[in-house]
């Protein structure tokens, strides 16, 4: 049992891009890009109300997997490639602010237009009311130069819970 | 998106993710290297730690961005394929579901306009849960702005301060009369405005549009669950009772004359698009808005100052309801796929393409052929041929309209230079008037 490896630390900090799958009621598998914000100790991402339907599911199953795959999408040298699997949870108390509070300086510093287009968030308000996800990692597969075909580093983690 | 439709596009990404779900319940995602066949994927095998990727569901997801230093990123792409892992002597993977977005090929804007009954389902599911209403947040003052789409507020601006400086040219001007024919003018468009997003809610045209911009498709308030039906219904009434107590006033202070105007005008934005006339249901809009925004507004802005009507506002206002009229016409232009499904057999649903660009052009070049006519025949002054200025322009918004006619988010700057035009034409009609007396 140890704590996040500071390399897959460090890799979450510098992607743009990370894959999230999760799982519906019926067992089918559903992966979307987001931009993965690591905040020392857990995984979180931020989806509009309009891309809700990952919210939903998470809701009905926590167990998820992010996966830091794309050279491009996360600009690290060296890179490395690694997988995530944790347990999620969904914070929408307050679809307006929460994810301001909980995300927003983060992201910022990832996606600088952001700043720009919450001023004109009244022409897209739908957007701007949005959930946490907030995802609590339990093991780290990585690999360490980013070849698949290798076999990985496996961490376990320890976890609040 | 059918699997063999989505195998096509693989090329353009150079690694997948292979995602299977693990005996612990936990997704298991492991990046890989392909090759795209005619029905299958061909993987290079991978190493994923505790437990390797088993014979069976699966899923592959293809996904890139371009990094934009200081912005954050743009390209995005993904694709995801639902199918069965075989693992051999090469692991295959047959894809039976597909399904992806592309931003070049389904702009972000539309991409979020799709998804807005999927985001009013989440918000009912929430309600549902907390036991009270939750819906999405927008201080009263902004949804105010957007719900009234107060900025298209020039073109009441333009008509009226047009019919005021006429006056002032023949020596009328009061400014109190002034400022209540502006209150008077301001409310009706503000009333017709919300009467249209509210009526167009009804009949299903603004909820089928899925590209809507600033300039169409309305402020999308109903759509997005910020005001009720019923509170537009409200305000709209609202609006137009403040119309009524300022023209009844002014009837009162300048003259019957008045009235009929008044009438006129309440009449033709109300049936703009009420039930039984809907007028702009039957192609008839635009020249409502042509009437209202053109020699009813000018008309009547000039009555309220001199106490009668003349020929010279009359005609000046020809330039000022073709252009406004034109402004509507253009904004029809990206709502037009969303209007023929809801019956509003606009113009421009009604034309081709090339003939909607055609009649913009003969239409904007009556505008100005009508103001070189009244100048000619010694009806206008000279300096309201400033006017003229604008035609570069006008060709500019020709061309742009040609060039993105099936491009709603690319022809948004047209339709802004549009708006321009009629802001810019009216003013220096005003500006000319005003310059005719001073001018010996």
């Amino acid at each position: 049992m140890g704590a996040m490896p500071d390399d897959v630390a460090d890799l979450l900090d510098k992607a743009l891009v990370c894959e999230l799958t999760v799982i519906d009621n019926r067992g089918r598998l559903h992966t979307d890009p987001l931009i993965p914000l690591w905040d020392g100790s857990r995984i979180l991402m931020t989806s509009s109300i309009l891309f809700s339907r990952k919210l939903e599911r998470i809701k009905a199953n926590p167990k998820v997997s992010v996966s830091l795959s794309d050279p491009v999408g996360i600009p690290r040298e060296p890179f490395l490639r690694a997988t995530i699997q944790g347990d999620a949870r969904v914070l929408d108390g307050d679809l307006h602010r929460d994810w301001y509070r909980r995300t927003f300086d983060l992201w910022v510093e990832k996606e600088p237009v952001v700043r720009k287009l919450l001023r004109f968030r009244f022409a897209l308000p739908l957007f701007w009311e949005r959930s946490v996800i907030e995802i609590e990692p339990r093991r780290v597969i990585r690999w360490r130069d980013g070849d698949t075909a290798r076999r990985p580093d496996v961490f376990e983690l320890e976890t609040a819970s | 998106m059918n699997p063999q439709e989505a195998l096509a596009l693989l090329p353009q990404w150079k690694h997948a993710v292979l995602v299977y779900t693990g005996s612990d319940g936990y997704p298991m995602s492991v990046a890989t290297s392909f090759q795209a066949g005619i029905d299958s994927v061909e993987l290079a095998a991978v190493s994923a730690g505790p437990e390797e990727p088993p014979d069976g569901e699966a899923q592959l997801l293809f996904s890139s961005i371009r990094p934009y230093p200081g912005v954050g990123y743009d390209q995005r792409r993904y694709l995801e394929l639902t199918g069965t892992l075989t693992k051999g002597e090469t692991w295959r993977f047959v894809p039976r579901k597909a399904r992806g977005w592309d931003e070049n090929t389904l702009p972000f804007p539309e991409l979020c306009e799709r998804a807005v009954r999927q985001a009013n389902r989440y918000l009912a599911q929430l309600s549902a849960e907390r036991g009270k209403r939750v819906t999405p947040e927008m201080s009263a003052g902004w949804k105010l702005f957007v719900a009234t789409r107060a900025p298209f507020l020039t073109a009441t601006l333009v008509p009226v301060a047009l019919g005021v400086c006429v006056a002032a040219y023949q020596h009328h001007f009061n400014l109190g009369l002034v400022l209540l024919t502006l209150i008077g003018a301001i409310a009706v468009h503000l009333g017709l405005n919300v009467a249209n997003d509210y009526f167009d809610a009804r009949s299903g045209a603004d909820g089928q549009n899925m590209t809507p911009t600033m300039f169409s498709g309305g402020s999308r308030v109903i759509q997005y669950g910020l005001v009720s039906q019923r509170q537009m219904l409200m305000l709209s009434l609202a609006f137009y009772a403040i119309a009524i107590v300022c023209g009844l006033a002014l009837v009162a202070l300048t003259g019957p004359g008045l009235l009929w105007l008044g009438v006129a005008g309440l009449f033709v934005s109300w049936f703009y698009t009420a039930p039984p006339l809907q007028l702009v249901h039957r192609g008839l809009g635009e020249l409502a808005v042509a009437l209202g925004f053109g020699p009813i507004m000018v008309l009547g802005a000039y009555y309220v100052q001199t106490g009668h009507y003349a020929l010279l506002p009359g005609l000046l206002s020809i330039p000022v309801a073709i252009l406004v009229m034109l402004i509507l016409y253009a904004n029809e232009i990206p709502d037009r796929l969303a209007d023929a499904l809801a019956g509003k057999r606009t113009l421009v649903v009604r034309l081709a393409p090339k003939q909607v660009v055609a009649a913009y052009a003969v239409a904007a070049g009556i505008a100005y052929a009508s103001l070189v006519a009244v100048v000619v025949a010694g009806i206008a002054p000279w300096p309201v041929l400033f006017a003229l200025l604008t035609i570069p322009l006008a060709v500019q918004v020709v061309r742009g309209l040609a060039r993105t006619y099936d491009r709603p988010y690319d022809i948004m700057p047209y339709l802004q230079s549009n708006v321009l035009l009629h802001l810019a034409t009216g003013s220096l009609l005003s500006a000319g008037i005003l310059a005719a007396r001073l001018i010996p």
